[in-house]
């Protein structure tokens, strides 16, 4: 999932400050699971925010909603009569759903209330660790369920490079070098020789490096290309 | 610590200085039902006299300790707030005393950056034999607040001429589906 964190409180402030309606959006999917952008959060910030400004001689009215995915037409416009009386938006959401408010309601005048950090996984309660880079071109299979790419601090492709001491990565020793990983699962695995077979280079059109990226589904869609 | 100017320190009107001189905390209070309202009960037994101005909200555990609760309160003017919790270690849900103490200090942090000022918000620990704790703590903090003054907010809506929500009628409230008071629209 998406994993992001909250903006600096003093950031968010001074983002909506000139506004005096303020209408909190929440998102009910990642960024509830990772506590950064929910109801719950929602709520406290607004609650943060109208008691700051209020404290400020400056009170504001900031109200707050929770949509299912701010990032898919229909759940925004369940909320567009409350996001078309607010003057400014905070979104909650990734910059996907910070987006997506933005297309949707081209008056609206949006700002983000998060950093959008990574695609990632809570490895236990309270800690988030990155897994995934969105590549496009998943090689997961040769690498035994390692992304070389998201959990190598230079990505690399052919095994670590010098910097990596005793399973340390040198960038920080609180990083397990990813190629580590990478060999010590494929050993345990018996599986070791994979390392061996030549490969043809990562096709990295399907990452950022081919422009913003586009999935069309035709089998998917309702009005049918000619 | 950051030293903090809080709007309460500015010159203040007639009405705020009023305010200010017969100040009386009001103070809003979560214990869970175990160790917090037994010691509340043996404090009752005992006939330990502690302030009357904490109110009290119940939780089934501190475990349950929502920030959204602790703002809340703030919000509708209360001048402090703390929690009564088992001692650490003996909780009835294991570790539920924990989670709310580690809420319990975000949520001081979060007051600290809205400019309220983390020391409104407290927590303490006590068994439920610990009648004398349970009044020290509503002294405690009843003396803490008293010497921080009035929750800003309410200082700051009196200066902007809007009614205290306290003084307001309960017939001019409505209660939404969560219990909270809201103000009739129209």
């Amino acid at each position: 999932m998406i994993i992001a964190e909250q903006k600096p409180f003093e950031e968010i402030k001074r983002s909506i400050a000139p506004a005096h309606k303020v209408l909190v959006v929440g998102c009910g999917t990642c960024v509830t699971v990772c506590f950064a952008g929910g109801a719950r959060e929602a709520a406290i910030l607004a609650a943060s925010l109208r008691m700051a400004f209020k404290l400020n001689g400056d009170p504001k009215e900031i109200t707050e909603v929770t949509v299912q995915r701010q990032c898919e037409w229909e759940y925004l416009d369940a909320v567009a009569e409350q996001v078309g009386k607010a003057e400014v938006v905070l979104s909650l959401g990734c910059g996907v759903g910070v987006q997506a408010i933005a297309e949707r309601f081209p008056r609206t005048w949006v700002v983000p209330g998060l950093n959008t950090s990574f695609l990632g996984m809570p490895a236990e309660q309270g800690v988030w660790v990155e897994r995934c880079a969105a590549c496009g071109d998943c090689i997961l299979g040769l690498t035994a369920g390692i992304c070389p790419i998201a959990r190598c601090s230079k990505s690399l492709l052919n095994g670590p490079c010098g910097g990596s001491q005793d399973g340390h990565c040198e960038v920080n020793a609180d990083i397990p070098c990813g190629w580590q990983l990478i060999y010590d699962r494929l050993k345990a695995l018996g599986k070791v020789e994979m390392l061996y077979e030549i490969r043809p280079p990562k096709n990295w059109r399907a990452s950022r490096d081919g422009g913003p990226r586009k999935i069309v589904r035709p089998d998917l869609r309702l009005i049918e290309e000619e | 610590m950051v030293e903090r100017t809080y709007p309460l320190v500015q010159p203040i009107a007639l009405v705020e200085r009023a305010m200010a001189e017969d100040f009386e905390p009001q103070i809003t209070a979560f214990y869970c039902i175990y160790c917090g309202y037994m010691a509340a009960d043996t404090a009752g037994i005992l006939h330990i006299q502690y302030p009357a101005n904490v109110k009290f909200v119940r939780l089934p555990c501190t475990g349950k300790t929502d920030i959204r609760y602790i703002l809340e309160a703030f919000e509708q003017g209360a001048d402090g707030v703390y929690l009564v919790a088992c001692p650490i270690g003996n909780c009835h849900h294991v570790r539920g005393n924990e989670r709310g103490w580690a809420r319990v200090k975000r949520a001081k942090k979060i007051l600290d950056e809205i400019g309220l000022g983390g020391e409104r918000l407290e927590m303490f620990f006590m068994s439920g034999s610990q009648g004398g704790a349970f009044a020290i703590a509503a002294q405690t903090m009843t003396e803490r607040i008293r010497r921080m003054g009035p929750n800003p907010i309410r200082l700051s809506e009196v200066r902007a001429g809007r009614p205290d929500t306290e003084t307001e009628k309960e017939d001019s409230e409505e209660v939404d589906f969560r219990g909270r008071r809201s103000k009739k629209s129209g």
